[in-house]
C-alpha cells in the first residue's frame, strides 16, 4: 500500500516537475524574443528578407500589435499546439527543420550513449576495490577524460586514426564521433559507477553472496552493480546536456549533418525561431528521459514496487 | 557543468605539485607573455607558413607562417580571462540569487528556485547559443552567455549554505544583540558561505574555461586574429590533414590547464571540507 503510494507520488511529483519545466523553457524562449534588440517581428524575421505581406501576418499571428501579456499567452498557445513557428531564413516552420535534422544527432548521442554504458560499466566492475594504482591510474584517466575538450578529442582520433593510420573515413562515420562524444560521459559515468560499487561491495548482503561460494565477478555484477546504478539515475539531467550540447560541437569537428549545424546556422544568421525551437525540443527531450528512467528505476530497485 | 557530486579522490602529492606548477606558468604567460616567448603572435612569415614542430620553432608554424608556441603563449590571456570572467559573473550573480532565496521569504524562494531548476534541465551549450542569438557573438558576449548557464549551480549552493548559517549559534547571537540583516549577511553569512563557493568556483572555472574555448572553436567568442586557443583550434581543424600541429598544440594547452585547475580544485576541495567535517 505504502509502496504503492510511494510509486504514485513520485510520477505525481515527475509529471509536476516536467510541466514546470516545459512551461519555463517556453517562457524562457518567449523572454529572449523581447530580450533582443529591435522590434520583435524583425527580431523573428531574422537576417533574411521577406515582403510587408509576410511581415504583417507575422505581426497577426504573433499578436505584436496586442499588449505582451496577450502575446504571451498567445505564444504559449501556439507552442502548446506543437507549432514552434516559421523559420524565414529557411522557407520551412521550424518544426519540419528540426525533424529533418534530428534524425543524425539522435543517432550520434545513442550510440556514443551506448558505448559510454558499456566501457564505464565494464571498467567500474572490474576496478572497484582493487588494488591501489589500478584505482589511482584509472581515477587519473577519469580526470584527463573529464578535461579533454569534445572538439579536441574529435581533432586527435580524426589526426590519428583517419589522417595517420586511415582507419577510418574523414567524414560520414559514425565511430570516431561517437566516440569524441562518448569520452566525458565514460569518465563522469565510470567515477560514480565505481564509487556506488565501493559503497555496495562493503554491505553485510555483499558478504553473505560471498559465504554461500559465489565467485567475485558474479558478486559484482549481479548484485552490487543494481545499486551502483541507482545513483547514475540523478545523472539524467546532466547526460542529456552533455549529449545534445555536445552533438553540437562534435557535429561541426565531423562535418556531421544534425541539430549542432542547424543550430549554429540559426544562431549565425539571428533565425531565432529555430534556436528557440532547439531549445524546447532539448527541455521536451529532458522531460522525456527522465521519465523513462523513472520507469526504470522502479525496474532496478524492487523496494519501489508495489507490495501487492 | 557538471553538477554531479563525487566524492574527491586523494590525489598524489607530485600531481598536486605538477598541477601548480602548470597554473602558475599559465598565470604568467597571461600576465606577462613576453617572458616566455620572443616575437610577436602575429608575425606572419609567408616562407615560414606550415613549418612542422623543429628547432627554429618549437610547435611548429600556422598558415600564415606565425609561430604557434608564440601564439598559444599570447593566447593564455584572452582564454583564461573568458573561463575567470564568466565564473566570477556567475558566482556574483548566484550568490545574489541564493541569498534572495534563502532570505528573502517563501514566495521568492519558490520562484528563484523553480527558475533554477528549469535552467539546470536545458543543455548548458544550447542555452549559451540561445543568449548568444539574443546579444550577438563577440568575447564579452561569451562570457556572459558562459555565465547565464553556469550560475544556478552558484546560487542553489549559496542557498543551501546560507540556510544552514542562518540556523547557527553565531547568527542568533548576532540578531539577539540587535544587528541589522544587512549586516548579519556581510559579516556573518557571506564569509561562511565563501569557502565552499571558492572552492567550487575553482573547479568549475575548468569547465567555463571549456565552454568559452568551444564557443570560440564555433566561432561566436573572440574574432580569428586574435590568439585565443579556441580559435586556434578552429584555424587550425581547416588545416590538420597537412599540419596537426596547428590544431593540436592550442588543444593540449587547454585540456593541461582544465587538468591542471582541476586537480589543484579538488585538492582544495578536500582540504576544505577535511576542516569543516
Amino acid at each position: 500500500m505504502t509502496a504503492r503510494r510511494t510509486v504514485a507520488g513520485r510520477i505525481a511529483a515527475r509529471l509536476g516537475t516536467s510541466l514546470l519545466v516545459l512551461w519555463g523553457a517556453v517562457t524562457v524562449a518567449f523572454a529572449a524574443l523581447h530580450l533582443t534588440p529591435g522590434d520583435v517581428a524583425d527580431v523573428l524575421i531574422g537576417d533574411s528578407t521577406v515582403t510587408p505581406e509576410v511581415r504583417a501576418q507575422i505581426v497577426r499571428e504573433y499578436g505584436l500589435d496586442r499588449p505582451v501579456p496577450v502575446q504571451y499567452l498567445t505564444y504559449l498557445g501556439r507552442v502548446l499546439h506543437g507549432d514552434l513557428g516559421r523559420s524565414y531564413q529557411l522557407h520551412e516552420s521550424v518544426g519540419e527543420a528540426i525533424g529533418s535534422q534530428i534524425g543524425p544527432s539522435i543517432q550520434l548521442a545513442l550510440t556514443a550513449f551506448a558505448l559510454a554504458a558499456t566501457v564505464s560499466v565494464t571498467v567500474a566492475t572490474l576496478t572497484a576495490k582493487r588494488r591501489r594504482w589500478v584505482r589511482g591510474l584509472f581515477s587519473g584517466l577519469e580526470l584527463v577524460g573529464v578535461s579533454v575538450p569534445s572538439f579536441w578529442a574529435g581533432i586527435l582520433l580524426l589526426t590519428l586514426f583517419s589522417f595517420t593510420l586511415g582507419l577510418f573515413p574523414v567524414t560520414g562515420g559514425l565511430a570516431l564521433p561517437a566516440v569524441a562524444l562518448a569520452v566525458p560521459v565514460i569518465a563522469v559515468l565510470t567515477q560514480v559507477l565505481r564509487e556506488g560499487l565501493e559503497i555496495a561491495l562493503d554491505e553485510p548482503f555483499v558478504l553473505t553472496a560471498r559465504s554461500r561460494g559465489m565467485g567475485d565477478l558474479a558478486v559484482r555484477v549481479r548484485h552490487a552493480l543494481r545499486h551502483a546504478l541507482l545513483p547514475t539515475v540523478t545523472l539524467a539531467g546532466w547526460l542529456v546536456g552533455v549529449l545534445f550540447g555536445g552533438a553540437v560541437i562534435v557535429e561541426q569537428v565531423f562535418s556531421r549533418p544534425g541539430i549542432g549545424r542547424l543550430t549554429l546556422a540559426a544562431v549565425a544568421g539571428k533565425d531565432l525561431p529555430v534556436v528557440m525551437g532547439v531549445v524546447l525540443v532539448s527541455a521536451a527531450l529532458y522531460v522525456v528521459v527522465n521519465i523513462l528512467l523513472d520507469v526504470l528505476y522502479v525496474v532496478i530497485d524492487p523496494r519501489l514496487r508495489s507490495a501487492s | 557543468m557538471t553538477a554531479v557530486a563525487i566524492r574527491p579522490r586523494r590525489i598524489p602529492r607530485a600531481g598536486v605539485w605538477a598541477a601548480s606548477l602548470f597554473v602558475a606558468v599559465v598565470a604568467l604567460a597571461a600576465l606577462l607573455p613576453a617572458v616566455l616567448a620572443h616575437g610577436s603572435p602575429s608575425d606572419v612569415d609567408a616562407v615560414a607558413a606550415l613549418r612542422p614542430p623543429g628547432a627554429a620553432h618549437l610547435l611548429g608554424t600556422d598558415a600564415n607562417g606565425r609561430d604557434v608556441l608564440t601564439r598559444i603563449v599570447y593566447g593564455a590571456r584572452p582564454s583564461v580571462l573568458a573561463g575567470l570572467g564568466a565564473t566570477a559573473l556567475a558566482v556574483a550573480a548566484g550568490t545574489v540569487l541564493g541569498l534572495l532565496a534563502a532570505l528573502g521569504g517563501r514566495v521568492l524562494d519558490e520562484v528563484t528556485m523553480r527558475l533554477v531548476d528549469v535552467l539546470l534541465a536545458l543543455p548548458g551549450l544550447l542555452l549559451a547559443l540561445l543568449v548568444i542569438a539574443v546579444v550577438g557573438p563577440g568575447t564579452f558576449n561569451a562570457i556572459l552567455a558562459i555565465a547565464a548557464y553556469t550560475l544556478p549551480s552558484y546560487a542553489r549552493l549559496v542557498r543551501a549554505q546560507t540556510l544552514v548559517i542562518r540556523r547557527s549559534g553565531y547568527v542568533e547571537a548576532a540578531t539577539s544583540l540587535g544587528l541589522t540583516r544587512g549586516r548579519i549577511v556581510l559579516r556573518h553569512v557571506l564569509p561562511n558561505a565563501f569557502a565552499p563557493l571558492l572552492v567550487v568556483a575553482t573547479i568549475e572555472v575548468g569547465t567555463a574555461l571549456v565552454a568559452a574555448a568551444s564557443l570560440s572553436f564555433l566561432g561566436l567568442g573572440p574574432r580569428p586574429p586574435a590568439p585565443e586557443w579556441g580559435a586556434m583550434l578552429s584555424q587550425g581543424r581547416d588545416y590538420f590533414s597537412v599540419a596537426w600541429w596547428m590544431a593540436i598544440f592550442p588543444g593540449l594547452a587547454i585540456t593541461l590547464t582544465v587538468l591542471s585547475v582541476t586537480v589543484v580544485g579538488r585538492h582544495l576541495q578536500r582540504r576544505v571540507e577535511g576542516r569543516l567535517a
